[in-house]
């Protein structure tokens, strides 16, 4: 059986956003993660989206973050990244995830 | 156990597909790969509706949890509904009589 979080093995130490199921936006170098989809991200770094105001970035550090909890984990490329004006981004926050 | 929709989905890679996830977010992009689990890996990814949305500006590619995902819309014709029917009563037939 093909599993994929080999997929995401890949993807280990290069940066990564990982949207969790409510709502938030993590940024994060992608250290480490097993098969139930737990992720270890460091200098991680959570993107606060609003419609009133420019985007918001708050550094946390080390973080795991449990695979259940998790939604996507998106490939940043870093290079689109610089580039992107975030500051004056307005936007909703993401719902939370509903079964 | 129940493989058939891991079938279908393994036969679509290479196709570009629309997941709209249970956040409301809808991620268009190629599929690369699916697991058992219904996990998917989407590559040259794009959000519809960006601009409601610009919370994955910079992400090219992208690893889907399955159990977040709502709604998994296909090209048209690649898949038969004739077939699948077809498909879906021959697992149901094995699986009664394995039992």
């Amino acid at each position: 059986m093909t599993e994929c979080h080999k997929e995401l093995q890949e993807l280990l130490n290069s940066q990564v956003s990982v949207i969790t199921n409510d709502g938030r936006i993590l940024l994060g170098i992608l250290k480490g993660l097993d098969q139930k989809l737990n992720v270890i991200l460091e200098s991680c770094a959570e993107r606060v989206f609003s419609k009133d105001s420019g985007v918001e970035q708050v550094e946390l550090g080390l973080y795991i973050v449990r695979g259940d909890n998790i939604a996507v984990v998106g490939e940043v490329d870093v290079d689109l990244d610089s580039i992107t004006d975030w500051t004056n981004l307005h936007a909703d926050p993401l719902k939370h995830i509903v079964h | 156990k129940f493989m058939l929709f891991y079938s279908v989905f393994k036969r679509l890679i290479g196709k570009i597909v629309i997941i709209e996830l249970k956040n409301d977010l809808e991620i268009k992009g190629t599929l690369h790969s699916v697991d058992q689990y219904l996990n998917f890996k989407l590559t040259n990814v794009t959000v519809v509706n960006e601009e409601r949305f610009p919370h994955m500006a910079s992400v090219k590619s992208c690893f889907i949890r399955g159990s977040c995902v709502r709604y998994v819309q296909l090209p048209i014709g690649e898949l038969d509904p004739e077939v699948l029917q077809d498909s879906t009563r021959t697992e149901i037939a094995k699986e009664k009589a394995a039992k």
